[in-house]
C-alpha cells in the first residue's frame, strides 16, 4: 500500500515533518484505506454481523472490561464466538459493539494510531487524549451510522496521573462520555446495567469486579437474545480483561470458565440471580 | 538559467562523499551488536530526550549518528512506512529488509538530487527467533547498504570502535558482556579525539557512565514488541554486574 512508485524511494509525505496521528498521515497518504472515506452507500444496507455486550466495570485496583462472544444477523447467529474486546495499548481497552466489520476496522486504526504516537514522540498518550481520538474515529463513521452501520465503543483504561481505572462512553455522533463506576454498551447493555445497578459496590476488589461483569453479561444473554451466554458444551467464554497499573491482561479462559461455573451452579437454585 | 560549469560526476560523488564524511565523523559513536538474546544499541549521548536510537516495529529498531534533523526525519518515515505496511497488511508482514531498501533509495537520491546530501550514517536491525536470523543493515550516506554480522559501530571514530569490537564481541554473550564490550569500545574510540572535540576538554578523556550512554535492545525474548530502553538502575546493574 505504500505507494513508493518505481524507484523504491520513500515518497515525499513520509518524508515531510508533520502531526504524530497515524490517521492523519493515513489521510494523506492512503486516504482510501481511512474507515468512513468509502462514504455514503448508494442503497439500502444489507445485513451484516452486529456484535452486542460489553461490561466495564471500575474496582479498587483498576478497570474490567468484559463482551459476550455473540455476533447476530437479524435473527440469525452470525458467529458464536467473535471477540469483541480488544486491548488498545499497554494500559487501555475497547470494546465494541454494533456493525462488526466498521468497528474492527477501526479498533485497528485505534491501536496502530496510539502505538504511532509513542513511537513518534516518545510519549504516552494521556487517557483524555486516547478517548479524544476514538472519539474522532466514531464521528468519522458518522455517514455509515446513519445507514445502519453504526459503531457504538466503551473505552477503559488505567490512567498514570491519576492512578484509577476510568471508562468512557460514546455515541453514533462520537460524543465522549465519562462513566463513572460502571458501563456497558450494546443490544443487552440495559440489562447488563441493570443488574451491575443491584450489585456494585465501590469497595470491589479485581476479583470480585470480573464476577460482576460476567453475572451482568448472564443477565444480559438472559432478557437479549442477541447475546451470547456462556456456551457450557462448546467451552466459549466471554473475553475478560482487566487492567492495573500493571498494564492489560487478558484472563486465561481456565480462569474464566471456573467464574462462569460458579455463576452457572448459582443460578441452577436462583435462576434470577 | 545560466549554463553551469561543466563537474565531471566523478567529481560531484567525491565532493559530495568527503562532505558527508566529514560530518558523520564529527559526531559521537553508536554501536549494535548481536547478544544471545538479541541485539543491543549502545551509544554515547549525553541527552535523554534527543534519541539516537529508536523502536520501529515489533522486531525493527533504528540508530543513527549524524546532523539530528535529518536522520529523525528519516526515523520518522520508516516508523510511518511500517505501521502503514502493518495496517494494510499484517504486522508479520513488516520487514527489516523492505524498510532498508527503502531506506537505500531515499538516501541515494537525495544523495545525487539534493541540494546536499544527508550527514547520516544509519543501522536498521530486525531480531529473529534464533540468533541465526537476526539481520543488521547499516546504510550510508549515498544509499549503499550493507548486510553486516554481529556488529557494528558508527560515527565518530568508527575505525578505533570498530577493532575494538572485533576484539570482544561474543556472539553468545549475555547481555551485561555485550554492553560492556559496547562501552568498552566506544571508551577506545573517546580515547583518541576526546581532545579535538569542539567543546572538548583539550585532551582529557571522558569516561562513559551511566549518564552518558543511551542503551536499548531488542530482546527476542519479550512478548511481541521487543524493543526496550535501558535505563537507570538497570542500566547500572549490566554495566556493574560481574562476569
Amino acid at each position: 500500500m505504500d505507494r513508493a512508485g518505481g524507484t523504491g524511494r520513500l515518497p515525499a509525505e513520509y518524508l515531510t515533518p508533520g502531526s504524530p496521528s497515524f490517521t492523519d498521515f493515513l489521510t494523506l497518504a492512503a486516504p482510501e484505506l481511512v474507515p468512513g472515506s468509502r462514504g455514503l452507500l448508494p442503497a439500502a444496507v444489507p445485513d451484516a454481523p452486529h456484535g452486542t455486550t460489553i461490561v466495564a466495570i471500575v474496582h479498587q485496583g483498576g478497570v474490567v472490561m468484559a463482551g459476550d462472544r455473540r455476533a447476530t444477523m437479524g435473527n440469525v447467529i452470525a458467529q458464536r464466538d467473535i471477540e469483541k474486546v480488544f486491548q488498545a495499548d499497554e494500559f487501555s481497552a475497547v470494546g465494541i459493539a454494533g456493525a462488526a466489520g466498521m468497528a474492527v476496522e477501526i479498533v485497528r486504526l485505534f491501536q496502530v494510531e496510539l502505538e504511532h504516537y509513542e513511537k513518534i514522540e516518545g510519549a504516552v498518550l494521556s487517557l483524555e487524549g486516547k478517548a479524544n481520538r476514538l472519539s474522532t474515529m466514531i464521528r468519522g463513521n458518522l455517514a455509515l451510522a446513519m445507514q445502519g452501520l453504526a459503531v457504538v465503543p466503551l473505552f477503559a483504561g488505567f490512567d498514570l496521573e491519576t492512578h484509577e481505572g476510568r471508562i468512557f462512553s460514546y455515541d453514533v455522533t462520537g460524543g465522549r462520555y465519562e462513566e463513572h463506576s460502571f458501563f456497558s454498551v450494546g443490544s443487552g447493555s440495559v440489562f447488563a446495567r441493570g443488574a451491575l445497578k443491584k450489585r456494585y459496590s465501590d469497595d470491589v476488589d479485581e476479583t470480585q469486579a470480573v464476577r460482576l461483569a460476567v453475572d451482568a453479561l448472564y443477565d444480559a444473554a438472559d432478557d437479549d437474545s442477541a447475546t451470547g451466554g456462556p456456551d457450557l458444551s462448546r467451552r466459549i467464554y466471554p473475553v475478560v480483561t482487566a487492567i492495573t497499573q500493571d498494564g492489560f491482561r487478558r484472563l486465561s479462559e481456565d480462569d474464566v470458565a471456573g467464574v462462569v461455573q460458579e455463576i452457572v451452579d448459582a443460578r441452577m437454585t436462583n435462576p434470577g440471580g | 538559467m545560466t549554463t553551469p560549469f561543466y563537474t565531471s560526476p566523478e567529481q560531484i560523488v567525491r565532493d559530495r562523499s568527503e562532505y558527508a564524511r566529514k560530518g558523520i565523523s564529527r559526531g559521537r559513536s553508536v554501536v549494535v551488536l548481536t547478544y544471545d538474546n538479541g541485539i543491543a544499541f549502545v551509544a554515547e549521548n549525553p541527552s535523554k530526550a534527543l534519541h539516537k536510537i529508536s523502536e520501529i516495529y515489533d522486531r525493527i529498531a533504528f540508530a543513527a549518528v549524524g546532523k539530528y534533523n535529518e536522520f529523525e526525519n528519516l526515523r520518522v518515515a520508516g516508523v510511518r512506512l511500517a505501521d502503514m505496511r502493518g495496517y494494510s497488511y499484517d504486522r508479520r508482514d513488516v520487514t527489516g529488509r523492505a524498510l532498508a531498501n527503502a531506506y537505500a533509495q531515499t538516501l541515494g537520491s537525495i544523495f545525487i538530487e539534493a541540494q546536499k546530501p544527508y550527514e547520516v550514517e544509519i543501522v536498521v536491525a530486525e531480531v529473529g527467533a534464533s540468533p541465526g536470523e537476526d539481520q543488521i543493515y547499516r546504510l550510508t550516506y549515498d544509499g549503499s547498504v550493507a548486510d553486516e554480522q554481529g556488529f557494528v559501530a558508527m560515527g565518530g571514530q568508527a575505525d578505533t570502535v570498530t577493532g575494538s569490537l572485533r576484539e570482544h564481541h561474543r556472539p553468545e554473550a549475555s547481555l551485561s558482556e555485550a554492553v560492556k564490550a559496547a562501552v568498552g569500545a566506544l571508551q577506545a574510540g573517546v580515547g583518541t579525539n576526546g581532545a579535538d572535540r569542539p567543546g572538548g576538554t583539550g585532551g582529557a578523556v571522558r569516561t562513559l557512565n551511566a549518564d552518558s550512554l543511551e542503551v536499548a535492545v531488542l530482546d527476542r525474548t519479550r512478548p511481541r514488541r521487543l524493543f526496550k530502553r535501558v535505563t537507570g538502575t538497570q542500566l547500572d546493574g549490566l554495566l556493574n554486574e560481574s562476569s
